[in-house]
């Protein structure tokens, strides 16, 4: 298979082809070699394809609904879940959508992590993926703004106060972000303007990251090049496309599960209050997806420095290619990195929890032990192992493990043959 | 193939808890929660008509002369899925409210009773003036009350069922009784039921808990009107997901076939 | 491969495709329903007029439902004219005892049956209305008798409540 040979069986295809080469790029998509080992944590990348058309279809129906005025915005929502046809079902599963996405962003990410697919040659994917997870973020707060209630309120302000610790123009930039002397009428209608423009900045990210990986093609499970096509490859379609619709179906169960049984149980029952600009709920916590991040701001002592370990936190995954110095991708033979990888999950989940109970007493030195490994695991850990860190052999071929050491690589009933 | 499934299921699993840990954990502080036998949670939960009837009744007889509920109408109370009153019955009662319309042709604001499509009255004209009247304590308006309070239906009954004398040592101002389960224990609003203060139609017995619960489910209902087709739909919707996925499975299975026995 | 493997192979991709078809449809309901009247809308109310001050051969416009209503009270002449005219002449053919119950009344919703512009009053070849976005002569019974729309101006349903007071919708 090559992408430049193709060319289309009928007269008119051939055609059309010849002007806008769309059946090759079809062609391409279809016949992609796609490494045969891929597990189910490949089927992320599918799943979130689908959160973002999902959210991009019913974010454009509730649009059509909701109305961004400070005295409005709550009631418009409540109109939406009471008198629009299937409003309630819309809403719901937009905002439990951010969740999913968020969930299957983060599985995506740490199995990012765990079989090396950031290293070279796919760290250009791995930049526009986390410049697509940082617009997911601001994406997901602005969101949460919308419906107007205490917790949108309050999480607006404290966020964008974010800013103010930024030395001479921090206030300057708060106000300008405000469009006012505090968060208010000209916020939200801002806010509502960019989110519904960073979903399709994403969605054209999501065609580079996409684009990005199909020049190098998929990293697998034992992280090793493979060559395409190959007895070590199958085509994206049929076999991908029906496992990640698999996987998918599976997810959609769960996220069934959570629109129709539990619709509000990730969200926060004070944004069911109207904004008060005069009262802070007394527990403010942001959306669950942000709480690592949040122990991590709050576990500093310094405004300043608060805001800059959260952003680092951010930036040290961005230059993660080159923090980790290990040559061998997979986790799978890296017996010491395996070990540092769950601790780091534990440390991440931690942090997460620490997030969403008051700052105070055991659960800030905590929070504090937390976030400093976690600079640690990045900065001290990753560089260092890649220097100490005694490897499991590497097999040459995913048909042909060495030393039947990597797990599930059955012998190969490999019939077809995808050599022209 | 199978093993590889149940890993993922398994770690699916585990993320999921989490999150139902870390998303619960924020309400966890109070005093346990009463708990009643709700008809409307599970699988196919459903509101008990004469429970949202009657509680319908606690609400204009009692609750309403303090809390507005801005979002509903008087059409709701006839809608399926709701206390379902008859349509006669439904003009009546928005008969039996007045409410101010107009500007009429000479520019002059009149009243008429309320209709169908009218929203429920609201006992004082805006939020200063509730407070006024209050002693400084906006009683919340009781729409989406359940959904707005953390513990939900179980907080509200608990806390309607949660007045007691204040333990000894705890000083209160005038105008401020204790509760159990209200946070700090100090609630601006006395206890709004009391045996027998409303004569149900349906000849069901008026007792503090009977009225909690009723009143309850009805504030349940005003918050999520579409809690029973939501409950239906999921049902379906979830049936119908697995089927799916058991056929692609099986499509899956056939077609990796051709490429080796594991997935 | 044998022969009966790809048959029943085939049968379960088609299955699974049927059902997963039938799946999207029903996905793609709600997306579509949702832009529908809403409850809300659909349960507007009708709309009350006190009619007492409108002087015989004057109309008056009210909105009802997002749209205007014209309530003419006619004069013995245009009552005459309107049930002198014969069926054959209309393009529409419907009596105008039909459309004003009391003759003195005749309440219809102002709306063009061409493309939905608003006609105005006391214009036209016909004594009625004369719709000016594409040319529509209404008569003195909002029948439709020279132009492009289709059909007579629309009556809704009303009634009167009271001598003075018309109940629309």
């Amino acid at each position: 298979m090559s992408d430049h040979n193709y060319q289309p069986s009928s007269k008119l295809g051939k055609w059309f082809n010849d002007r806008l080469p769309l059946l090759t790029l079809s062609n391409h998509l279809t016949e992609y070699p796609t490494p045969k080992n891929l597990n189910y944590w490949w089927t992320f990348g599918g799943i979130l394809t689908f959160c973002l058309v999902a959210q991009i279809v019913t974010g454009i129906t509730l649009a059509m609904h909701y109305i961004a005025d400070s005295d409005l915005a709550f009631a418009s929502v409540e109109h939406i879940m009471r008198d629009v046809n299937y409003g309630w079902l819309i809403r719901y599963i937009h905002a439990n959508g951010a969740s999913m996405f968020f969930l299957a962003v983060y599985i995506h990410i740490f199995r990012s992590l765990y079989y090396g697919s950031y290293k070279s040659p796919r760290e250009v994917i791995w930049i526009i993926g986390m410049i697509i997870y940082l617009l997911m973020m601001m994406t997901a707060f602005m969101g949460y703004v919308l419906p107007w209630g205490q917790m949108s309120f309050w999480g607006a302000t404290v966020i964008t106060n974010l800013f103010s610790a930024i030395p001479f123009v921090g206030e300057g930039i708060v106000a300008w972000l405000w469009g006012g002397f505090a968060v208010d009428n000209p916020t939200l209608t801002r806010f509502y303007a960019l989110h519904y423009l960073l979903p399709f900045l994403i969605l054209g990210l999501v065609v580079l990251h996409i684009w990005a990986l199909h020049v190098p093609g998929n990293n697998n499970p034992i992280g090793i090049d493979i060559k395409k096509p190959s007895k070590d490859t199958v085509p994206f379609h049929p076999y991908i496309v029906i496992k990640d619709g698999f996987a998918l179906l599976m997810f959609m169960i769960v996220f069934a599960f959570f629109v129709f049984y539990s619709p509000n149980i990730l969200g926060h029952a004070d944004n069911y209050i109207e904004a008060n600009p005069m009262v802070t709920p007394t527990h403010i916590v942001p959306e669950w997806y942000l709480l690592p991040f949040y122990a991590i701001l709050r576990s500093v002592p310094d405004k300043l420095l608060g805001v800059i370990a959260m952003f680092a936190a951010i930036f040290v995954l961005v230059i993660l290619p080159w923090l980790d110095t290990s040559k061998i991708r997979s986790a799978v033979f890296r017996p010491l990195y395996k070990q540092f990888y769950w601790i780091l999950i534990a440390d991440v989940l931690i942090l997460g929890y620490m997030g969403a109970m008051p700052a105070e007493g055991l659960y800030l030195l905590i929070a504090r032990v937390a976030t400093g490994y976690y600079f640690i695991h990045f900065l001290v850990i990753l560089p260092i192992l890649g220097f100490k860190e005694k490897t499991l052999p590497v097999p040459l071929s995913i048909t042909e493990p060495v030393l039947g050491g990597a797990p599930n690589l059955t012998t190969a009933k490999y019939k077809e043959s995808f050599d022209k | 193939m199978i093993n590889k499934v149940k890993n993922f299921i398994k770690i699916l699993s585990i993320f999921t808890l989490i999150f139902f840990t870390t998303a619960q954990s924020n309400s966890a502080e109070r005093a346990k929660l009463l708990k009643t036998d709700w008809s409307f949670i599970g699988l196919f939960g459903k509101f008990d008509k004469g429970s949202l009837q009657r509680g319908y009744q606690v609400y204009t007889e009692v609750c309403s002369s303090c809390h507005s509920m801005k979002y509903m109408s008087y059409r709701n109370l006839g809608e399926k899925g709701g206390p379902e009153f008859s349509e006669a019955e439904v003009k009546a009662i928005a008969a039996s409210f007045e409410v101010t319309d107009g500007p009429n042709a000479d520019g002059e604001m009149f009243t008429r009773s309320a209709r169908l499509s009218d929203k429920f009255v609201m006992p004082y004209e805006n939020v200063k003036a509730a407070e006024a009247a209050n002693g400084g304590a906006y009683p919340p308006d009781m729409s989406v009350l359940v959904k707005a309070r953390g513990g939900g239906v179980d907080y509200v009954y608990s806390l309607l069922l949660g007045y007691e004398e204040a333990p000894s040592g705890m000083t209160l101002d005038e105008g401020v009784y204790y509760n159990k389960y209200m946070y700090g224990n100090k609630i601006k609003m006395a206890s709004p039921l009391s045996e027998g203060i409303v004569e149900y139609g349906d000849g069901t017995e008026a007792t503090l808990e009977q009225m909690s619960k009723d009143v309850t489910t009805f504030l349940m209902w005003a918050a999520e009107p579409h809690l029973e087709s939501r409950h239906q739909m999921g049902f379906k919707a979830i049936l119908y997901l697995i089927i799916l996925t058991i056929m692609v499975y099986f499509s899956m299975k056939k077609i990796w076939s051709r490429v080796e026995s594991e997935v | 491969m044998s022969d009966k493997k790809p048959k029943r192979r085939e049968f379960l991709f088609t299955a699974s495709y049927a059902v997963g078809a039938v799946g999207v449809g029903a996905v793609v309901w709600p997306l579509v329903d949702q832009m529908n009247p809403d409850a809300s809308v659909k349960a507007l109310a009708s709309t009350e007029v006190d009619v007492s001050s409108v002087k015989p051969g004057n109309t008056i416009t009210v909105l009802w439902r997002g749209k205007p209503v014209f309530i003419r009270r006619r004069t013995q002449e245009e009552i005459t004219e309107a049930k002198s005219v014969k069926m054959e002449d209309l393009k529409h053919p419907e009596k105008d005892e039909d459309r004003a119950k009391d003759p003195e009344w005749l309440v219809m919703l102002g709306v063009c049956t061409h493309l939905g512009c608003v006609p105005l009053n006391d214009k036209g070849d016909y004594d009625g209305w004369f719709c000016p976005c594409h040319g529509s002569h209404y008569d003195i019974s909002g029948r439709i008798r020279k132009g492009p729309a289709p059909t007579n101006m629309e009556v809704p349903k009303y009634e009167f409540v009271n001598a003075n007071t018309i109940k629309i919708g």
